[in-house]
């Protein structure tokens, strides 16, 4: 199984810890992995602000970089769900649809593909997750609170495999933190807000650390909890599934 | 001077000046939605209703024009006299042109958001006629000279202390009494005064049946009873898109609505206005304003299907946090943000921008709109139509030509975290939103791609 790793821009400019917890984890459970050198990134910021139309660049050496693949596998449900929903090249269409269909973010191609049952992981802390929109509603890796459904999420499927790991529960589940995108730095005041009042449901439960799917969430609640100069720390959910004892 | 409002962005920073009022609106709206979840769940058939839901709209939007004429006829035929309007303008002066011909000063209406969108109270008091709105929160509102925040909810932006201060200023309550109960009891006499001495009463309309011609109104006070009863006249404003086809749909309409809305089983009055009593006047005004524009372009055709529940209000964590007043339009939150564009793409430009796109909205819809999905569609057509900010187009372009080439990004982003490294005043500072209460990421020395060279290669 060859397996493509997609490590979206703001991960490989700032959080490479995340880029090298995520290899490191598929190498343990057996993946061909291969990182595409020359990727950037997915186009997802100009496309939610609304400029879709200048992401052809974006779309063109996404196709480049992964279109030989049997999977493509990203830490990042937000930039994985962009690609499914609109990675489109002219000319290309099959190399795409090829690609759509076979992008994973991360925790559900360790559970849906992969059908891990074990981790050899050790973190021995109160944990919250913080259940980013994109990955939840968008590729639908955990029930949504608003549906009438059957309960079922599958970070917290894997985070339950780890030894010693405390999984905090949340006033509201799947609230959304605010980051949004370009959202947070236009419209900073509610997007701030929605970020504290996050951060304030997982303090309150009693979290030591906040772990998710996307770093996005994770760097704006980072954010707020340095400038709160809060003890409280964002983990990935990579960084813990790949955690040795310590 | 060219009228220019305050963006959604702007206001929704004023609102956020005073955090424990945010939190207080924050709850009460979370309060309504943990409500209707409980509803949702008491209901193992939910999904299965929205979805029945969904499909009874689609089949009314493929089909409006011949819906349309058939509620016509039989309307008519209840006895009934049937307007139509192409747009507010019109729909305005139709009323006004009923109410002239009774020759009346002052009348009741009870709730109708299509009014608002219209602006019909501005217009008539104009024309020298005051509208007195009847639904109590609706009635705080006006009182107060502001428009509706919230579709179901209309004063709930304001505290009951507020509300307390209002009633003493206009009805003549005791000063500093703020007793829910006793504020209510002093609205329903200043109320039961305007519906014995009106003779004419506007309701709206939240479903009008094709098959009879007759026209359903939901309220919890059932104020639109009393005003339609007690008036000569009963004049009901309702938009093309409030048909439905046969009575029998009308229970998945009743049993969703209610639920999403309030969280509630039923509303406490679901009232049909068939045919007008003996001596009564029964009109109709059919409205477009817009909404068969809405209706030929297909990726927001859905919106259509909206029956005006607020749930995705309630539910919005942007709309939890900014207040209905920041979207500056008479349908607030994420439903209105995908109705405004349509009517002026220009000025409310803003609001699909005001979203995180989390997709909440679209989950509680009872009639399964993909709110979120057309938000995102939206600010495609309103870029593509110039309506974006130029920094912002500049800032996109600079970001395409960067990430379009890899040895470009490679540089630009080394380049980048060594500046923010060696000069962290260039990135930390008043200029930059992020920093204003947040701090910026650390950056390394080595990206992942340089991680990986070092490392795996």
């Amino acid at each position: 199984m060859k397996v493509g790793l997609f490590i979206p821009c703001y991960i490989d400019q700032f959080y490479p810890q995340v880029g090298i917890a995520t290899l490191s984890l598929l190498e343990k459970l057996g993946c061909e992995v291969v990182y595409p050198q020359g990727q950037t990134c997915c186009g997802q910021p100009m496309a939610n602000s609304g400029f879709e139309h200048l992401t052809s660049g974006c779309n063109t050496l996404f196709v480049d970089h992964f279109q030989d693949f049997d999977y493509i596998v990203g830490p990042s449900g937000s930039c994985v769900l962009h690609i499914k929903d609109h990675l489109h090249v002219h000319g290309r269409e099959d190399k795409a649809t090829h690609i759509r269909q076979r992008i994973y973010e991360l925790s559900e191609f360790l559970t849906d593909v992969l059908k891990v049952e074990h981790l050899q992981a050790r973190f021995p802390h109160r944990v919250g997750i913080h259940q980013s929109c994109h990955g939840q509603r968008g590729l639908g890796i955990s029930q949504m609170s608003e549906l009438v459904a059957a309960p079922f999420s599958k970070p917290q499927q894997l985070l339950k495999m780890v030894e010693g790991l405390e999984l905090v529960e949340l006033k509201r589940t799947d609230e959304c933190c605010g980051f949004g995108g370009t959202f947070c730095v236009f419209e900073e005041a509610v997007s701030v807000k929605m970020g504290k009042d996050r951060i304030a449901d997982h303090v309150n439960n009693g979290a030591e650390y906040i772990t998710g799917n996307d770093v996005s969430c994770l760097m704006h609640l980072e954010g707020i909890l340095k400038r709160q100069q809060s003890n409280v720390k964002v983990l990935h959910i990579a960084e813990i599934l790949n955690a040795s004892i310590n | 001077m060219e009228h220019k409002h305050q963006e959604h962005a702007a206001l929704a920073d004023t609102f956020n000046a005073n955090e424990p009022r945010v939190n207080w609106h924050d709850e009460t709206l979370w309060w309504v939605r943990q409500k209707r979840d409980r509803m949702a769940w008491s209901l193992p058939e939910w999904e299965e209703l929205r979805e029945a839901a969904s499909r009874i709209k689609h089949n009314v939007l493929g089909n409006l024009h011949d819906y349309l004429l058939e509620f016509e006829k039989n309307a008519v035929a209840n006895g009934a006299v049937v307007h139509w309007a192409a747009d507010a303008a019109e729909h305005n002066k139709i009323v006004l042109q009923l109410l002239q011909e009774q020759g009346v000063k002052r009348m009741v209406k009870s709730k109708s958001m299509l009014t608002e969108e219209c602006h019909l109270n501005p217009y008539l008091a104009e024309h020298g006629i005051e509208v007195v709105d009847t639904d109590l929160g609706e009635r705080i509102v006006q009182l107060a000279k502001e428009p509706p925040s919230h579709i179901v909810l209309p004063c709930i932006h304001k505290k009951k202390e507020e509300i307390g201060e209002l009633f003493h200023e206009h009805l003549g309550t005791p000063a500093g009494n703020a007793d829910p109960k006793f504020l209510t009891a002093a609205a329903r006499q200043h109320l039961r005064k305007e519906f014995i001495q009106s003779r004419v009463a506007i309701t709206g309309v939240n479903f009008a049946v094709a098959e009879t011609g007759e026209m359903v109104v939901c309220t919890n006070e059932g104020n639109a009873d009393m005003g339609a009863h007690l008036a000569d006249v009963h004049i009901a404003c309702m938009g093309l898109e409030k048909i439905i086809p046969q009575r029998k749909h009308l229970g998945v309409f009743l049993r969703l609505l209610a639920r999403s809305a309030t969280g509630q089983p039923i509303t406490t009055y679901s009232s049909h206005f068939r045919k007008p009593k003996a001596g009564q006047q029964l009109h109709i005004v059919l409205v477009d304003n817009g909404r068969s524009r809405q209706l030929g372009r297909e990726d927001f055709r859905n919106s259509l299907k909206c029956i005006r529940c607020g749930a995705c209000m309630n539910t919005c964590p942007v709309y939890r946090r900014s207040g209905g007043h920041s979207y500056h339009n008479a349908i607030a939150g994420p439903i209105g943000s995908i109705l405004a564009p349509n009517l002026d793409m220009k000025e409310y430009a803003d609001l699909p921008f005001a979203s995180t796109l989390c997709g909440s909205c679209s989950n509680v819809c009872p009639v399964k709109i993909d709110i979120h999905q057309q938000l995102y569609k939206w600010r495609q057509v309103i870029t593509k139509e110039g309506y974006t900010g130029k920094t912002k187009a500049a800032g996109m372009h600079a970001m395409n030509i960067v990430l379009s080439k890899p040895g470009l990004y490679k540089t630009a982003g080394g380049v980048g975290r060594w500046v923010m490294r060696t000069f962290p005043a260039v990135v930390n500072n008043g200029m930059n939103p992020w920093y204003k209460q947040r701090e910026m990421p650390a950056p390394p020395k080595d990206s992942f791609a340089d991680w990986y060279k070092k490392n795996r290669k």
